[in-house]
């Protein structure tokens, strides 16, 4: 084992390092915001609505992420060529966003659904008497306080979420594993690189496993 | 460039021998219950015994299935399966080795690798569970297996186990789903399970939409026969008097 050749490697390691954080950010903003309509939808007392959202819920959740990537990779151009009616050339990084947001909403929307459920009635019946529509109950009173009943969680799925990244393996992107398994290849050393990039991921997610942990406590009442 | 749809595309020959495509789901979903199947056997036994290792009053054993936990979850699935499908058979003795590599077929030793991968990765979670279940027990079940002379191992098999793997079923469910989910990530060790068969598939036949449509709809049956299987089992083996209490 010699680990020499990784430090003439790290400036492109940290542009693959950038890559997953980007994924990872965008991906936990997109799927936060989508999850949160789709809870709001869940828990709507329309019917169709709620079932649909149901029905999204359960159909991501019971499929495996990589099947997602793997699938919008090959698909999103062709639908896009359907909406546009032309080639509108889509790269890796975009149709795998797009798969971690659609997927990782799912996971998302039962953890705001959990937090808004969390939250009293009386401040829901509260907000009403005093004369707040639907969408300003939820806007000014409910989702600000699910929301920081649930923040650990978030960050837990998004610690979870800063892993799967490296399955864009898969369509070839270069983010921090890809990045380090092909220097690793290319220098003829793939065991040190792949040892590197373990340590680096172990790293980062328990650190910020810890540091959630800590939150969790002061958060807690 | 237009889209052919062709639903009919499943009963289409290969053109390889005289197999069909739906041929190739029917192995393709073979394989992933086989790696689903003896990698929770892994996780099984390893994770009870990592779980009640964390509830032992000792220092030491509690911190080594502690370490053995923080490692296998803070590690990307992927790279712990690169880890062992490329580095650990060159780290074996030269004889294992040479077996490992050369006497063994590619998909048997893609196989061993991926069941070991995840086996030791759901073992992390379910010892998680196992931890919790034993936890959640109220403390005057061990106190009197003690008061009426029990030595701790008894307690365990005798009176905390028992209790504890029939509250944690549902997590333990919810684990056991995801293994059959993550067995996926054998494709990109060239193992041919479902979703190795439904990309061959998509790449021979043109029709990706059918191939994909497809694997999705056996992955989603497959998680609710498994989900109402386990409610049985829930069911059947529930503590009277007792609502559930298995955390996540």
């Amino acid at each position: 084992m010699d680990f020499s050749a990784i430090v003439p490697a790290l400036p492109g390691l940290w542009n693959g390092m950038l890559m997953t954080l980007q994924l990872m950010v965008l991906g936990v903003l997109g799927g936060v915001v989508l999850g949160t309509l789709l809870a709001m939808a869940r828990l709507s007392h329309n019917r169709l609505l709620a079932n649909a959202a149901a029905t999204y819920v359960n159909y991501f959740r019971s499929i495996p992420l990589l099947l997602v990537i793997t699938w919008f990779y090959f698909a999103v151009p062709f639908i896009l060529r359907w909406i546009t009616g032309e080639d509108t050339p889509v790269g890796a990084f975009t149709s795998c966003l797009v798969a971690f947001v659609m997927f990782e909403a799912a996971y998302f929307c039962e953890i705001v659904r959990a937090g808004i459920q969390a939250i009293p009635k009386g401040q829901m019946g509260a907000a009403q008497a005093l004369g707040m529509s639907y969408g300003q109950t939820m806007r000014l009173i409910i989702l600000p306080q699910a929301f920081r009943k649930m923040t650990p969680l978030l960050l837990q799925q998004s610690i979870i979420l800063f892993q799967d990244t490296s399955l864009v393996y898969t369509v070839g992107l270069m983010d921090f594993l890809n990045a380090a398994r092909s220097r690793g290849d290319i220098l003829g050393q793939p065991h040190e690189f792949l040892i590197f990039a373990g340590l680096v991921y172990f790293t980062i997610s328990f650190a910020a496993s810890q540091l959630v942990k800590l939150l969790q406590k002061r958060l807690a009442v | 460039m237009n889209y052919n749809w062709d639903w009919g595309v499943f009963f289409k020959s290969t053109g390889i021998g005289s197999e069909i495509y739906l041929d190739w789901f029917v192995t393709g979903l073979g394989w992933t219950i086989a790696i689903a199947l003896t990698g929770w056997l892994i996780a099984l036994a390893l994770g009870s015994l990592l779980g009640v290792m964390r509830t032992v009053p000792n220092r030491w054993i509690s911190g080594i299935a502690t370490c053995y936990v923080e490692v296998f979850r803070n590690v990307p699935l992927l790279v712990q399966l690169f880890l062992w499908y490329f580095l650990v058979p060159d780290l074996l003795p030269e004889p294992l080795e040479m077996w490992f590599k050369q006497d063994l077929s590619p998909a048997t030793s893609a196989f061993i690798s991926v069941v070991v991968c995840l086996g030791l990765f759901t073992a992390a979670r379910v010892c998680e569970q196992v931890r919790t279940g034993i936890q959640a027990l109220p403390k005057g079940q061990l106190a009197a297996g003690y008061a009426l002379g029990f030595r701790l191992p008894q307690i365990y098999r005798d009176v905390l186990l028992p209790q504890a793997f029939r509250i944690i079923i549902p997590p333990l469910t919810s684990e056991f789903l995801n293994i059959f989910k993550n067995s996926s990530v054998a494709s990109l060790i060239g193992l041919m399970e479902l979703l190795a068969q439904t990309k061959q598939t998509a790449e021979f036949s043109a029709n990706l939409f059918e191939a994909f449509t497809l694997a999705t709809l056996i992955y989603f049956t497959l998680n609710m026969s498994l989900m109402l299987l386990m409610r049985l089992v829930e069911k059947k083996v529930a503590v009277p008097g007792l609502i559930s209490v298995g955390g996540k």
